[in-house]
C-alpha cells in the first residue's frame, strides 16, 4: 500500500496513525513536496485485516513479542494458558500504582503478561518510576495499544 | 485525458510504513528460528479422519526413543489433538525474552499446539469484526501458524513434524512460509475414497516441488477395503512407509521411524 500526489509524481510519506477504538484505524500521509496530506480510513474488516498479517501501517512501535498476534487476537485463549514473569528489558521494574493494578487485573490473563511487559518497557525507558492509570493511557495511545 | 500515474513498483522511496519490509523480517525471522532444524516434514492427507494427529503422535515418540531430538507443531488449529496424544494438551507454555518454550511431552518430543492455548471447550475465535469474518480469518490462521514456528524456540532438532489438518490450506500456506517447501509424508486408509483424496493432496505437493518421503496406510486389516497406499505409492513414484494396523505395537513405529532415516 502506497500513496502517490499524482500532481507532484512524489510517493507520499506516512505521518500518523490513529486508531479511535471502534476498530476503524486512520493512517495520514503526506506529499513531501507540495504538503498536501491524504488519510486512508479503513473499516473494522479491512483494518481487521491488516492486524492479521501481524503487520502495522507506519511501522512497529515497540519490538514485536513472542506469539504477539495469537496472544493479541485470539478471543476465546486460556487464562493461565502462559507462565509470563519477564521483566523490563533493562533496568528495575517500575512499581505498580494500586489503581493501574485494578486495570491491569481486568486484562485477560491470556495476554495480561504481554501486556504488562510492554507496559513496564514503556515506563523504563521513560525514566517513569511508577505506573499509573494516566501512564497506561499514554502508553496506548503513544505505541498504538488500543487494541490491547 | 488520463492521469499519468506510476505503479505500485515504480515507487521505490523509502517509507516509513513498509508493509513489504514488515513482511519480510516475519519470514527471516521464521527461516533464521529454523536454521537449526534437520528436516521439517508436514502428516498431511487430503481426507480427513484417517489418523494424521495418531501418526504424527506415534512417530515423533519412536523418532524419540531412537535417540532424535523432535519438534511436533499442531498446526491443526481448531481441532487440535496431538497434544492430547503427546501427553501435553494442557501444559503451560513459558514465555521468555524472544521465544516461548514448547511444552514437553512423551518421550521428550517438544510439542506446541492450540490445545494448550485455548480454553477447555472452547473453538478458535479471533477478536474483530465478525460480519464477513472470512476475509481476513484465513489471514489471521496464517498469521498464527508463522508465529507458531517463529516464535518458538524450537532449539536443534533432526525432525519438526507438522500435523496438518485434513485438506490442502494449511498446506499452501506453510509453502509460502517456510524457506523451502516441506518434505510430505501422506497418510492415508484403504478406501478408495481416500485414496482419490488423497491424490489431490499429493498432486498439490508435486506441485509445489515438495519432497514426497512416502505413503503410510492407516487402519488397515479392519473394516475398509482397498488398495490405496499401494495405489498412491504407484502412481506418485514413493514408497509405502509402513501399512498401520488396528492394534499397532512400539515396533510398527520403530520401523516406520527407520525407514525415515
Amino acid at each position: 500500500m502506497k500513496f502517490l500526489c499524482v500532481e507532484c509524481d512524489r510517493q507520499m510519506t506516512f505521518e500518523e496513525r490513529q486508531l479511535p477504538g471502534d476498530g476503524t484505524l486512520a493512517a495520514a500521509f503526506r506529499c513531501p513536496k507540495c504538503g498536501r496530506a491524504v488519510a486512508l480510513l479503513t473499516n473494522p474488516m479491512e483494518t481487521q485485516l491488516v492486524s492479521s498479517l501481524g503487520v502495522k501501517i507506519g511501522g512497529a512501535t515497540v519490538p514485536a513479542e513472542p506469539l504477539e498476534t495469537i496472544r493479541g487476537m485470539v478471543a476465546t485463549g486460556r487464562d493461565d494458558a502462559f507462565t509470563d514473569d519477564r521483566q523490563p528489558t533493562t533496568g528495575n521494574s517500575p512499581a505498580w500504582s494500586t489503581e493501574a493494578q485494578d486495570r491491569l487485573s481486568r486484562v485477560p490473563g491470556f495476554v495480561r503478561g504481554m501486556v504488562k511487559k510492554i507496559y513496564a518497557d514503556y515506563a523504563k525507558e521513560r525514566g517513569i518510576d511508577e505506573i499509573t492509570p494516566a501512564v497506561m493511557d499514554a502508553a496506548r495511545s503513544e505505541l498504538g495499544l488500543e487494541e490491547m | 485525458m488520463p492521469l499519468n500515474i506510476r505503479t505500485y513498483h515504480e515507487l521505490t522511496e523509502p517509507d516509513r510504513s513498509g508493509l513489504g519490509e514488515q513482511i519480510a523480517t516475519q519470514r527471516r525471522r521464521l527461516a533464521a528460528r529454523l536454521a537449526a532444524v534437520g528436516r521439517v516434514i508436514v502428516v498431511m492427507s487430503g481426507k480427513g479422519g484417517v489418523g494424521k494427529s495418531f501418526v504424527t503422535a506415534h512417530l515423533a515418540r519412536a523418532l524419540a526413543r531412537a535417540g532424535r531430538a523432535v519438534g511436533v507443531l499442531d498446526a491443526d488449529l481448531n481441532g487440535p489433538t496431538v497434544a492430547g496424544l503427546l501427553e501435553a494438551g494442557t501444559a503451560r507454555l513459558v514465555v521468555g525474552e524472544d521465544a516461548v518454550l514448547p511444552a514437553t511431552g512423551s518421550d521428550g518430543v517438544r510439542l506446541v499446539s492450540m490445545a494448550q492455548l485455548l480454553a477447555d471447550g472452547q473453538p478458535l475465535a479471533f477478536k474483530g469484526p465478525p460480519a464477513e469474518s472470512f476475509v481476513w480469518r484465513g489471514a489471521a490462521e496464517a498469521g498464527a501458524i508463522r508465529e507458531l514456528l517463529a516464535d518458538v524456540a524450537w532449539g536443534p532438532l533432526d525432525v519438526l513434524l507438522l500435523d496438518l489438518p485434513p485438506g490442502m490450506q494449511r498446506f499452501l500456506e506453510l509453502c509460502d512460509l517456510l524457506p523451502a517447501p516441506p518434505a510430505v509424508l501422506t497418510v492415508t486408509i484403504p478406501t478408495p475414497e481416500s485414496r482419490d483424496a488423497v491424490r489431490r493432496a499429493l498432486r498439490a505437493a508435486t506441485e509445489r516441488r515438495s519432497p514426497l518421503l512416502g505413503v503410510v496406510e492407516n487402519m488397515v486389516d479392519g473394516p475398509f477395503a482397498g488398495t490405496a497406499g499401494a495405489d498412491l505409492a504407484v502412481e506418485f513414484g514413493v514408497p509405502v512407509l509402513a501399512r498401520i494396523p488396528w492394534h499397532p505395537t512400539p515396533d510398527t513405529w520403530a520401523v516406520l521411524a527407520g525407514r525415515l532415516g
